[in-house]
């Protein structure tokens, strides 16, 4: 007999988002408890990947009751062990509180944030160890490639993702099938499959998660895909910037190559596959195919005019199909459920579901999941659980920098490929960043394009030199120096280098200027021609801050906390503020008591 | 991996220690674990309990609970089978803990002479 029979298991999120706000102390100090209490042999802890919840990190969820802890300290360990372990009682002040009802929540199927959501990429995550391969395999792991590797021959397995209706995840929502395709029909006696893992979008951490929650979904959903197409070798490229990724990616390669998932004759199938991990620098543009093929194979990572598509000649000239993480991590999905049943997710155009990272002025950040054709609406307000501080939605930035932002008119747009294009934006990887009244919408296009500006390779003109005069006129309005004509100009130099740029990196990168002055013109014109910035974010367009001298009772919080000493006065006087020094960041208005403090 | 078939049977052993996380309806077997169970010997009759499911390899759930306010007749456990009553019995020995397993979870039978309360 065994020396520990768990009769509890106690699941840690260990991603990195938990990992920061303290889940390996957490984790410590667990075993430290477990074990002052003889509870050690009983009850094992799990460490997993992310559950998507990192609003309320670290999480913690206790089995065989199901019992869903949120931001658990150090602290609360002691209290978790003897009451709940020990004693079988919920710890109450741990559980989740609904942000509107205030309603306490035990099980984490029932918080909103989870009932609302359906999980194929992420089913695993936050479930399983994603270090420990057999995890994986009870629940069904390997299966879809041992099926297709002993039952199915490759040209079924690629009609199986065709008929699924499965659209590349990365951005693009190129046809997957029809991707697996090209590179089955290209003639060669060596064929590469690559995982695109180089996610660059500010804000964007799905790849990420899955790569930590559950790497051996990706190491099968290329190992499918190799078998599609007659590949057999791969790569996973991955930046060195995810180290947690990187190290659990290994352990499974390792485990899957020792429970011969890797290797030669697979499933004894006569089929091999080795699979290789190559760590990127962290250039935005190697999320681009051609400029990360050129990566891997040690050049400088610049994008190559296609044709020839990499299917036809991709990496050292061989016949390639390369796609995103979360495009892998369906396909077992696929196979093992059927084409009919993912298709009969989603939208008529974009079957399945979809990870959004969700950030920016929201209560639940995180990650989600949710079939295509989930309204806008649905996802940030049901989901995400609205604005914070009863702030009001101003805009939603969707596909990271090279997509664009949406005001509140197209809340109820159903979010799939091609209504998302239609409204000037795009699906992209799956970045959603929320903006709320305080953000300038200006300033906001300035961000996006400051990063691809400087994410751009310099390879091609349009992207090189447009991109940066593009910016300088920003930075222009910004200043409170805008001038008549510069909307045109913007409009202009952004159609042109859409058109004109080799590579998606410049063919996207204009998109959150141009979708910003298509829905919010009116605060472009604020800045050119009346200087003033509504939201009151561009500093040199917004006037000082002034203090009542009736209403203020001399208290001196707002001096305190004046970054730039412009306030002064005496205690129980009014105060005053120094214009000529303000920089009106507005930190003094929050702080004072009688809100005597005012814009000018 | 040799075969699909190695890779269920493979399935199948490691499947066992993941039902833990199942929150369907399975067997359940509830030890008081209040300051008084603990006091009584509750700690050593989980164990019993642990002891013998693992070793008759049975797919039960196995959780605690707090004073119930019968301490008098502590250590106690409640067996609850799907869609039957719950079952409480007190006043229990690590052999106890075998004949009920045996008799009621097993075989379904109640183990009347140790029974001191149901719940419909």
């Amino acid at each position: 007999m065994k020396d520990s029979i768990y009769r509890s298991h106690v699941l840690i999120c260990t991603g990195t988002g938990c990992v920061s706000s303290g889940a390996n102390t957490l984790k410590e100090s667990l075993e430290e408890e477990l074990a002052a209490n003889d509870l050690s042999g009983e009850i094992k802890i799990v460490e997993t990947g992310c559950h998507g919840f990192c609003e309320k990190g670290p999480i913690m969820i206790v089995y065989p009751e199901g019992v869903f802890y949120c931001e658990v300290q150090s602290d609360d360990v002691a209290e978790i062990v003897e009451e709940h372990l020990l004693k079988g009682r919920t710890v109450e002040r741990l559980l989740f509180k609904e942000p509107m009802t205030d309603e306490q929540i035990p099980s984490y199927q029932d918080i909103d944030f989870y009932k609302k959501q359906q999980r194929i990429a992420l089913a695993n995550c936050g479930q399983i160890d994603p270090e420990d391969i057999d995890e994986y395999i009870a629940l069904g792991g390997y299966e879809a490639a041992g099926k297709v590797l002993t039952e199915m021959d490759p040209q079924e397995v690629v009609d199986t993702v065709k008929d699924a209706g499965l659209r590349g995840r990365g951005g693009g929502g190129f046809p997957t099938g029809l991707k697996w395709q090209f590179a089955k029909n290209s003639e060669g006696d060596k064929k590469y499959v690559i995982c695109n893992a180089d996610e660059g979008d500010p804000g964007a951490f799905m790849d990420r998660s899955i790569l930590e929650g559950d790497p051996h979904r990706i190491i099968e959903g290329m190992l499918v895909a190799a078998y599609a197409i007659g590949a057999d070798e791969g790569y996973v490229y991955v930046r060195a910037e995810y180290p947690l990724a990187i190290k659990r990616l290994e352990k499974a390669i390792e485990d899957a190559e020792e429970y011969g998932l890797l290797g030669e004759n697979i499933f004894s199938s006569g089929f091999n596959f080795k699979l290789h991990i190559k760590k990127g620098a962290g250039a935005f543009v190697c999320g681009e195919e051609t400029a990360l093929m050129n990566s891997i194979e040690g050049k400088r990572g610049m994008p190559t005019p296609r044709p020839p598509y990499p299917a036809v000649r991709g990496l050292w000239g061989k016949p390639t199909n390369i796609n995103n993480v979360e495009t892998y991590a369906n396909i077992p999905y696929i196979i093992n459920e059927g084409a009919d049943s993912f298709s009969a997710i989603g939208t008529e155009g974009s079957s399945g579901t979809k990870v959004f990272a969700l950030t920016g002025k929201i209560n639940n950040t995180g990650l989600v999941e949710v079939p295509m054709g989930t309204t806008l609406k649905e996802v940030i307000f049901e989901i995400g659980g609205g604005l914070g501080k009863g702030k009001k939605f101003k805009a939603v930035q969707t596909g990271g920098p090279s997509g664009g932002c949406l005001p509140e008119d197209y809340l109820d747009l159903p979010i799939d490929y091609d209504s998302l294009l239609d409204a000037g934006t795009m699906m992209g990887s799956g970045g959603m960043v929320v903006m709320d009244e305080d953000s300038c919408m200006v300033d906001v296009a300035r961000f996006f394009l400051n990063f691809t500006q400087s994410e751009s390779c310099g390879k091609c003109t349009p992207c090189r030199e447009g991109t940066k005069r593009m910016l300088e006129i920003l930075n222009r309005i910004t200043d409170g120096e805008g001038k008549d004509g510069d909307i045109e100009l913007l409009l202009e130099l952004g159609e042109h280098i859409k058109s004109t740029s080799l590579c998606g990196l410049g063919q996207s990168a204009p998109n959150p200027v141009l979708s910003t002055i298509r829905y919010f013109r009116d605060e472009y014109e604020a800045h050119i021609h009346d200087h003033n910035c509504p939201a009151g974010v561009c500093s040199d367009l917004v006037s000082a801050y002034v203090i009542d001298e009736e209403a203020c009772i001399g208290c001196g919080k707002c001096a305190k906390v004046c970054p730039v000493d412009a306030i002064s006065g005496e205690i129980k006087s009014p105060f005053t503020i120094d214009p000529d020094v303000c920089i009106a960041c507005g930190a003094c208005e929050p702080e004072c008591p009688v809100d005597a403090i005012s814009q000018a | 991996m040799k075969s699909l078939a190695e890779l269920k049977e493979l399935r199948n052993k490691v499947q066992k220690e993941m039902k833990k996380r199942d929150q369907g309806t399975r067997a359940e077997i509830i030890v008081g674990m209040g300051t008084c169970g603990i006091a009584a010997g509750a700690r050593d009759i989980l164990k019993a309990v642990l002891a013998e499911i693992e070793k008759r390899d049975l797919d039960v759930r196995v959780t605690q609970t707090g004073c119930i306010g019968m301490c008098e007749k502590e250590p106690l456990i409640d067996v609850k089978l799907p869609g039957k009553e719950k079952i409480t019995y007190g006043n229990l020995s690590e052999a106890d803990v075998q004949k009920i397993i045996t008799e009621h979870v097993v075989n379904g039978n109640i183990v009347s002479d140790l029974v001191i309360a149901r719940h419909k």
